[in-house]
């Protein structure tokens, strides 16, 4: 069955798009994050212009994500104090990211940018948490504990610079400028890749600050979310290339294999969990290394710039 | 019945007293000017119909007729980029714009262009997909970078499906009477398609017409478009309450604890 697109003005497979976003989805759930950096490139691959891709997945992304606050919050494992300052410090790297993506536009450069971060953000995260599980992985086999506990008063030192606060929920004590400057630095990536930014959020607050896992996953999908509604807005403003109902199809099979990922992420042990997620990844990356290494079978390509209008 | 419409219109004109022309003059008609975007939408198909009208001093002609039938899409700016090698990678490193080029490029004919006219000729009367858009300006044209990049333009779109050639395309029902169906694939843009038909006998262009039809978005599909265009930040807004809506749904739905 296929559907019009009025936005993206092409027709679609219902059941394509419901077993994509529910396929996402569920990977979305499982691990917390928002899931814009697996859909965002598939729809581009059925043929989705990519500028509509990115501002309708953002739409996607925020539907998805409050499922999850919801169900965190219920669960007290949110905490809204270091939301906030994330949110806050997101908002300004969006800004700054847009910025950029229209230079970049101008200089005819946007794609080589887009390609190489994927390439080079998606293998160097994958390839630290890999190496990271994998270490775990050992110490649990030769008998050790997983993890290395945390000393009392021993901290890194970016988290004792000034302007120090006291995060109850995510039990920790930190400086909010480096707090602050990763979430710019992830709205900025998020602007200019289209994607949440949930994936760099989450190790980020694990191997960074020791934020407890367990307030990490609800509180980043509380950041998503915020910014996500707002892209939402901004890209219907700025370009118009939010299809309505591409979002509606891609809400649907979102939240409902959220639900069951969310549900088998209860079942899955914490070391397993890591590995899956630095295995994808790391995947994701290699698709785009691939891409820029194998000798095209078409070196041509088309684009319209106001296929977007 | 479209057809039969058509057919009608064709015969009206047909009665039309002729200004007593020396050559033949070609009359033309569509099954329909406007194709409508729904919901359920995947493309749709359009029949030319056409005639070559003669009178008593229209002189005689020792070769049979032939008949190309050009459509141009809506035009927009096309960028054609190159991948090249460059170290272990391959990056888009030269481009080529094609302003105002048609999206949507279609030939039909009665049997392969090579056998209406002449390569030559081809090239003059801008006849077949890769004449279509060239440049009268012969020079500009012909540098070979600009043949390579417009040879790359032409298969990745032929691939699309959204240019086409169809030598056999039209389908004559009588001596001077035929027919031509434009198929319109589903990722055709929308806007105004003009179809240029030109009457061939022994490679020589004996008369032209032209006609058109648009393509545009109706009912629901024409709705939200006009929305997102219009109220963009509502539009928004309202499409990321509506994810909110669908988020908290799902929780409740779901919600066992």
């Amino acid at each position: 069955m296929q559907i019009y697109l009025p936005i993206a003005e092409l027709p679609i497979g219902v059941l394509t798009v419901l077993g994509l976003s529910g396929a996402v989805g569920f990977i979305s759930g499982l691990f917390g994050v928002g899931g814009g950096f697996l859909l965002t490139p598939l729809l581009i691959f059925l043929d989705i212009p990519p500028a509509v891709a990115v501002a309708t997945v953002a739409a996607q992304v925020a539907g998805s994500s409050t499922t999850g606050v919801l169900t965190y919050w219920r669960r007290r494992a949110l905490d809204f104090k270091l939301g906030g300052i994330l949110v806050g410090g997101g908002i300004l790297g969006t800004v700054l990211g847009v910025l950029f993506f229209n230079l970049m536009r101008r200089l005819g450069q946007l794609e080589l940018v887009i390609t190489l971060s994927y390439v080079t953000l998606f293998t160097i995260i994958g390839g630290l948490m890999l190496y990271d599980a994998l270490r775990a992985m050992m110490r649990v086999r030769a008998g050790k504990p997983a993890r290395l506990k945390r000393l009392a008063g021993s901290h890194p030192w970016w988290m004792g610079l000034p302007l120090r606060m006291r995060f109850h929920q995510s039990k920790l004590y930190s400086s909010v400028i480096p707090i602050a400057l990763l979430a710019v630095i992830i709205g900025f990536i998020g602007a200019v890749l289209g994607v949440g930014g949930g994936f760099i959020l989450v190790p980020a607050l694990i191997y960074f600050f020791r934020v407890p896992p367990s307030v990490v996953i609800g509180t980043s999908l509380f950041q998503i979310l915020v910014t996500m509604t707002g892209a939402t807005i901004l890209h219907a403003v700025t370009n118009q290339s939010v299809d309505l109902i591409l979002a509606v199809l891609l809400l649907v099979g979102g939240v409902v294999g959220a639900q069951f990922g969310a549900r088998a992420a209860r079942n899955l042990n914490v070391e397993s969990f890591r590995l899956m997620l630095a295995l994808l990844i790391l995947s994701v990356g290699m698709r785009f290394v691939v891409e820029l290494v194998v000798t095209p079978s078409e070196p041509f390509s088309v684009v319209m710039p106001e296929s977007a209008r | 019945m479209r057809r039969l419409l058509a057919l009608l219109a064709l015969a009206a004109g047909l009665a039309a007293p002729a200004a007593g022309p020396r050559a033949e003059t070609l009359i033309a008609a569509m099954s329909s000017h406007q194709i409508q975007i729904t919901s359920n939408y995947t493309g749709d198909q359009l029949t030319v119909f056409g005639l070559v009208e003669r009178d008593g001093r229209t002189a005689a002609r020792g070769d049979p007729y032939d008949i190309v039938i050009t459509v141009r899409g809506p035009r927009r700016m096309l960028i054609v980029r190159e991948k090249e090698e460059m170290g272990p990678i391959w990056l888009n490193r030269t481009q080529r714009r094609f302003p105002d080029h048609p999206v949507f490029l279609s030939v039909s004919s009665n049997r392969p262009l090579g056998e209406i006219v002449s390569e030559e000729a081809a090239r003059r009367e801008r006849i077949g997909l890769a004449n279509a858009e060239r440049k009268a300006d012969y020079g500009l044209d012909f540098d070979l970078t600009t043949t390579h990049f417009r040879e790359g333009l032409l298969r990745i779109m032929e691939d699309k499906g959204l240019f086409r050639e169809e030598p056999r395309g039209v389908t004559f029902l009588s001596n001077t009477l035929f027919s031509a169906p434009i198929t319109v694939p589903a990722t055709a843009p929308t806007g105004s398609y003009d179809i240029d038909i030109v009457l061939y006998a022994g490679g020589v262009p004996l008369a032209r017409q032209s006609t058109n039809f648009e393509v545009v978005k109706s009912g629901v599909e024409q709705r939200l478009a006009w929305g997102a265009h219009e109220w963009p930040f509502f539009y928004g807004l309202a499409t990321a309450l509506l994810a909110l809506f669908f988020g908290w749904l799902a929780s409740v739905i779901f919600r066992r604890d």
